[in-house]
């Protein structure tokens, strides 16, 4: 296992390395972050210039991208176009996100193999073929029309017939927020509600879907069939032996979608106008502020990495065929 | 009807009657290509202590038979009929219900011990839980009587083996392990479908004597279900040979090897290879392959294939009565049963087995079931139909096969065996 | 395994060869060994020919006349593709036939109390006056070439990718897979957003919209591909055509590629339904297709602010953007059902 798992963190190290040097120089041909200031006529000439050292813009590539991933790895992500310290900023709004993307993936992932594992045991009957439909609809969905339908034909008709607002559509909290802790908690969860709902009914449907074709394929499995030939209790078959080994296959799949789930987040941010990664992100390409993009999309790839390396610990927990393979 | 008829000639009854009945067993799937008759009224008895082989091509019905019995079919499958363990119905059991049956009173070996093991548990832990689920003792003990069973089986180093995985293990040790599940709760009935079909010849040998071993510990009846001939002339007792999903031939190992009253049968048994022979005998392979299992069939199923057709074995499908004397258990489903049975002669066409001695035999053979020999005159004993298949030289398909076997008191193929172990 | 292995190029020569030569090919071994009967694994020049060309063909036919049976008879499937096909030509014939052009600037503006959907304006009209429906028409048509070019572009270059990864392996695999992994590492939609916005700048149009979003999501197709050629090149087939000596691109071209096509035309269905997702995703953002060109995302982004009042500027496009994904993927789905049915069988 131990073998395994530093194999597996030194191809991650390598992926995350390869992967800051794609981000960079992808985000440093992408465009002039001076730009705007060249053509204003009143800006003097040293001016520019100063900026244009301080954000190492006349230095050779190489030499930009390691002064750039030497500080980064130190916390240090340069300045924002506004001559602010990108780091801090960062910081904030990536609370926001990940909060919203690990609930939604922990709730989304329980939905998919609930949903998966019934389908399955149900297979061909209502309950399938209502999950196989809900699915597809979901799938068809994209995440800004959810976020939008949510919004505007769910929550403001609801929030509407209750009386007051319980669905909050903007933002991550209201204003000036005080009281004690449970109201204050309440107008977190009236504003976390719908966007996690939206991502969750975005990523959970493929997954369900897999988790279906991988439980069927392991109950037609012959140690399926010889679990039940040994006469254990149909419960036991199900989880100790159908289950556990249909969820092999899904933790891949799961790990995979990572990049998707932190994708969608972009989207349900812009549409519930959470102050998030996404939308301080898509702020940072209008305007070609080139650290914060590449601070953005650095600690994506930290995490996508992060989560790929431990679903391959999963991986390996859950398949000794892996683990001493 | 057939079923009264085997009722009337199974094995003679031991003390306790039978353990395992099956009467008129029926097992349909609906497929999108139409309903697929996979088994179509088996009846069988199994006594005490004893070993029944099923034999037949893949697609017979054999293991569906074995996989109804023990309630393992699909949903998609419709049974009817009747199986029995002790007199206690099976057959449309709930899962629950089976519970106790499976694993205890019945156990089964599977044919691919590559899948049949669970990939993430090791195998002591496997064996524990057959142990477990019928028998009240402690995860530790039942840890203990895991190393025993696969002592018994045959595992070197039990004690260290017991906490690997199936994937550390090769095809044969995985088949002692489930051969060690089997036999973990001591069952009165071991249901095997083809447990060495999917291993190394070399290997057979060993799982067959550990499958033997298992028998002698547990005095456990088997059904074995194989389309290896030599398998059954090694272990069984009584034989039944199933084609299209139905018993076409019944009867004692020597009845089935020395007095075949079926044609398929002699085919089988001539497509047989032999090493207890000089060598000179050629193979004589059944042309074509087996019926189509969906829709109803007309007439034998075996006709298309049978060089003995006539008219009535494509009208009528045969009965499956008793031959020879009338006390004999030996029961055939052949318009010709007798006649077949007292030729004694090879049926079908000799081929070579090595194409490699130059431009000899070749079998060329119409398998969408034209045969211009149906219109032949109505076989007489001792009739060789051999020379519409191929060119085989006339040497060569004359060769008494049968005959020269048929000596009472040699076992020929167990000999095979013997020397593999 | 030792008479595949007799067949290899320097291995023994097999003993029907002579045999061949003389006019009797060798059945039973052929029988036993190579599933398809058309190619024959032997040596000599004419039968290469022969073992080749018809026998592949014809079995081709074959399979492709079943495939095609088991899609017909998928009423959803059938469906979808007709709904599909009336919304391309449909969006085509009403771009050149309906009285507005999508830039039209009509005399009825969307204001409270008007511009809801008419006889005249049958999806309404926007508040700057124009035609809805010529709107939508243009969107979709804009949509479903770019989701087309996208399902060509990303098909060929995982196809390619994921071809040479899994037949070459070696030194060639870990490359190419550490590259998709790559690729993967950052959220596809975020790569698109950074050279969405390069391109925005330099031009708005559909085809780079659709080159972009092309080069970057063939990955998944590579892994298929690679899997499906991993275990494909291993088959006896292969074997028996590299014994013949077929040179690696004949092999990959008119052996593996076959062989894997089915996959591979499933994925590139699902490709045009996430094409069709990610572009009106783009356009949304501002990041994809600009105006004065319009696309589904576009109008729904300039719809969303008036969802409630002007229903119409939103539920139209957004109906549009999802009825497209759902039968693209309903057809994807019954594709899947008529080339590998073991799949979504009932389990016997």
């Amino acid at each position: 296992m131990l073998s395994y798992l530093l194999r597996r963190l030194a191809a991650s190290v390598v992926i995350l390395l390869l992967s800051s040097m794609m981000v960079f120089l992808m985000v440093a041909k992408s465009g002039d972050p001076l730009a705007t200031l060249r053509l204003n006529p009143h800006i003097p000439k040293a001016v520019i210039a100063a900026r244009s050292a301080q954000l190492h813009l006349n230095d050779p590539l190489p030499k930009r991208y390691w002064i750039w991933i030497s500080n980064a790895i130190h916390g240090n992500f340069g300045l924002t176009i506004g001559n602010q310290p990108v780091a801090p900023q960062l910081w904030s709004h990536m609370v926001v996100t990940l909060e919203m993307v690990l609930i939604a993936t922990a709730i989304a992932i329980v939905l998919a193999i609930t949903i998966g594992v019934l389908s399955a045991i149900r297979q061909g009957r209502t309950f399938d073929t209502g999950a196989a439909f809900t699915n597809y609809l979901f799938i068809s969905i994209p995440v800004f029309v959810l976020g939008l339908v949510l919004k505007e034909f769910v929550a403001i008709p609801i929030n509407s017939a209750i009386g007051h607002t319980v669905l909050y559509t903007i933002g991550q909290q209201s204003p000036n927020l005080s009281g004690g802790f449970f109201s204050r908690f309440g107008n977190y969860a009236g504003h976390a509600v719908l966007p996690i709902l939206t991502l969750i009914l975005v990523v959970y449907p493929s997954w369900s879907i897999y988790q279906r074709s991988s439980m069927l394929e392991a109950l037609d499995s012959d140690y399926v069939r010889l679990a039940r030939a040994k006469g254990l209790r149909p419960s036991r078959v199900l989880i100790r032996h159908t289950l556990r080994n249909a969820l092999i296959p899904v933790t891949t799949v799961i790990a995979l979608d990572f990049a998707a789930i932190l994708g969608g987040a972009i989207l349900v941010e812009q549409v519930f106008s959470w102050q998030g990664m996404g939308t301080w992100f898509l702020g940072g390409i209008t305007n070609l502020d080139v650290n914060t993009v590449q601070a953005y999309l650095l600690v994506t790839a930290f995490f996508i990495v992060l989560f790929n390396f431990i679903a391959d610990i999963l991986y390996g927990v859950l398949d000794p065929r892996i683990r001493y393979g | 009807m057939a079923t009264t008829a085997f009722d009337q000639a199974g094995a003679p009854a031991r003390a306790g009657g039978p353990l395992l009945v099956v009467e008129d067993l029926e097992v349909d799937f609906k497929t999108a290509e139409g309903t697929v008759h996979a088994v179509r009224g088996v009846s069988l008895r199994l006594n005490p202590g004893e070993v029944l082989g099923i034999v037949g091509e893949s697609g017979s019905g054999k293991s569906v038979t074995a996989m109804a019995t023990m309630g393992l079919l699909a949903r998609s499958a419709v049974t009817r009929g009747s199986v029995r363990y002790r007199n206690e119905e099976l057959l449309h059991r709930r899962e629950k219900q089976l519970m106790p049956v499976r694993g205890k009173a019945i156990s089964m070996i599977f044919q691919d011990p590559m899948t049949s093991l669970n990939p993430v548990y090791s195998v002591g832990w496997q064996i524990a839980e057959a142990i477990r689920a019928h028998q009240d003792v402690s995860k530790e003990e039942a840890m203990r009587l895991a190393i025993e069973l696969l002592r018994k089986v045959g595992i070197p180093n039990p004690e260290e083996r017991v906490t690997s995985y199936p994937h550390e293990f090769s095809g044969g040790m995985r088949q002692r392990v489930v051969i060690a599940i089997a036999i973990a709760n001591n069952p009165e009935v071991i249901l095997a479908d083809e447990p060495t079909t999917a291993l190394d010849v070399t290997v057979q040998a060993q799982v067959l004597e550990t499958l033997r071993t298992a028998l002698q510990v547990t005095h456990a009846a088997l059904l074995l279900i194989t389309h290896d001939l030599g398998v059954i002339a090694g272990l069984a007792d009584r034989v039944l040979v199933m084609y299209a999903g139905r018993a076409v031939e019944v009867g004692t190992v020597d009845d089935i090897f020395y007095r075949p009253a079926m044609p398929y049968t002699i085919g089988l048994l001539g497509s047989l290879p032999r090493v207890d022979t000089d060598g000179s005998e050629l193979l004589r392979p059944i042309p074509g392959s087996p019926p189509s299992m969906v829709g109803e069939i007309a007439g034998c199923p075996f006709a298309p294939r049978c060089p003995r057709a006539v008219d009535i074995c494509w009208e009528s499908e045969p009965a499956l009565v008793p031959v020879g004397a009338a006390a004999s258990p030996h029961l055939s489903a052949c318009h010709f049963a007798e006649e077949v049975m007292r030729a004694g002669e090879p049926l079908f066409a000799a081929t070579s087995a090595d194409t490699e001695t130059g431009p000899g035999p070749e079998l060329d053979v119409d398998t969408d079931g034209h045969r211009p020999e149906h219109d032949m005159p109505s076989p007489e004993p001792g009739y060789v139909l051999a020379e519409g298949f191929g060119r085989a030289g006339p040497g060569e398909y004359e060769i008494p096969l049968m005959e020269e076997e048929a000596r009472p008191g040699e076992e020929p193929d167990a000999s095979r065996h013997r020397e593999e172990t | 395994m030792a008479e595949h292995v007799d067949l290899r190029p320097g291995g023994r020569t097999p003993p029907q060869v002579g045999s061949d030569r003389a006019g009797t090919p060798p059945r039973r071994k052929a029988r036993r060994g190579w599933g398809k009967p058309g190619k024959l694994p032997v040596a000599g020049g004419e039968s290469r020919h022969l073992g080749d060309e018809h026998g592949l063909a014809g079995d081709a036919r074959k399979q492709w006349q079943i495939v095609l049976r088991r899609f017909v008879h998928q009423p959803r499937a059938m469906i979808s593709l007709g709904v599909f096909a009336l919304l391309g030509v449909g969006s085509v014939v009403a771009g050149a036939l309906w009285k507005y052009s999508y830039t039209t600037l009509t005399d009825q503006i969307a204001a409270p109390g008007q511009g809801a959907p008419s006889w005249a304006h049958p999806f309404g009209v926007d508040p700057i006056g124009h035609d809805l429906f010529a709107q939508v028409m243009q969107g979709t048509k804009e949509d479903i070439q770019t989701a087309l070019l996208v399902a060509v572009i990303s098909t060929a270059i995982g196809t390619t990718i994921g071809a040479l990864a899994g037949y070459f392996r070696g030194m060639v695999d870990p490359v190419l897979m550490r590259f998709t992994d790559l690729i993967l590492s950052v959220p596809l939609l975020a790569i698109l957003a950074v050279l969405g916005n390069i391109a925005a700048k330099q031009s708005g149009s559909w085809l780079w919209v659709a080159i972009i979003i092309g080069v970057l999501a063939w990955t998944y197709v590579a892994r298929l591909v690679r899997a499906d050629f991993l275990s494909l090149r291993e088959r006896d087939f292969v074997e028996a055509a590299r014994a013949i000596g077929a040179s690696n691109r004949r092999i990959i071209v008119r052996h593996l590629l076959p062989n894997a096509l089915g996959p591979i035309i499933v994925n590139a269905t699902l490709t045009v339904a996430n094409a069709i997702l990610l572009e009106s995703t783009l356009s949304y953002l501002g990041l994809g297709i600009q105006p004065p060109q319009v696309s589904l995302g576009t109008l729904v982004a300039s719809g969303q602010g008036d969802a409630t009042t002007f229903w119409w500027l939103f539920v139209f496009p957004a109906a549009f953007i999802v009825v497209m994904i759902l039968c693209v993927n309903f057809i994807g789905d019954g594709l899947r059902e008529a080339f590998d049915p073991r799949k979504t069988r009932v389990r016997a």
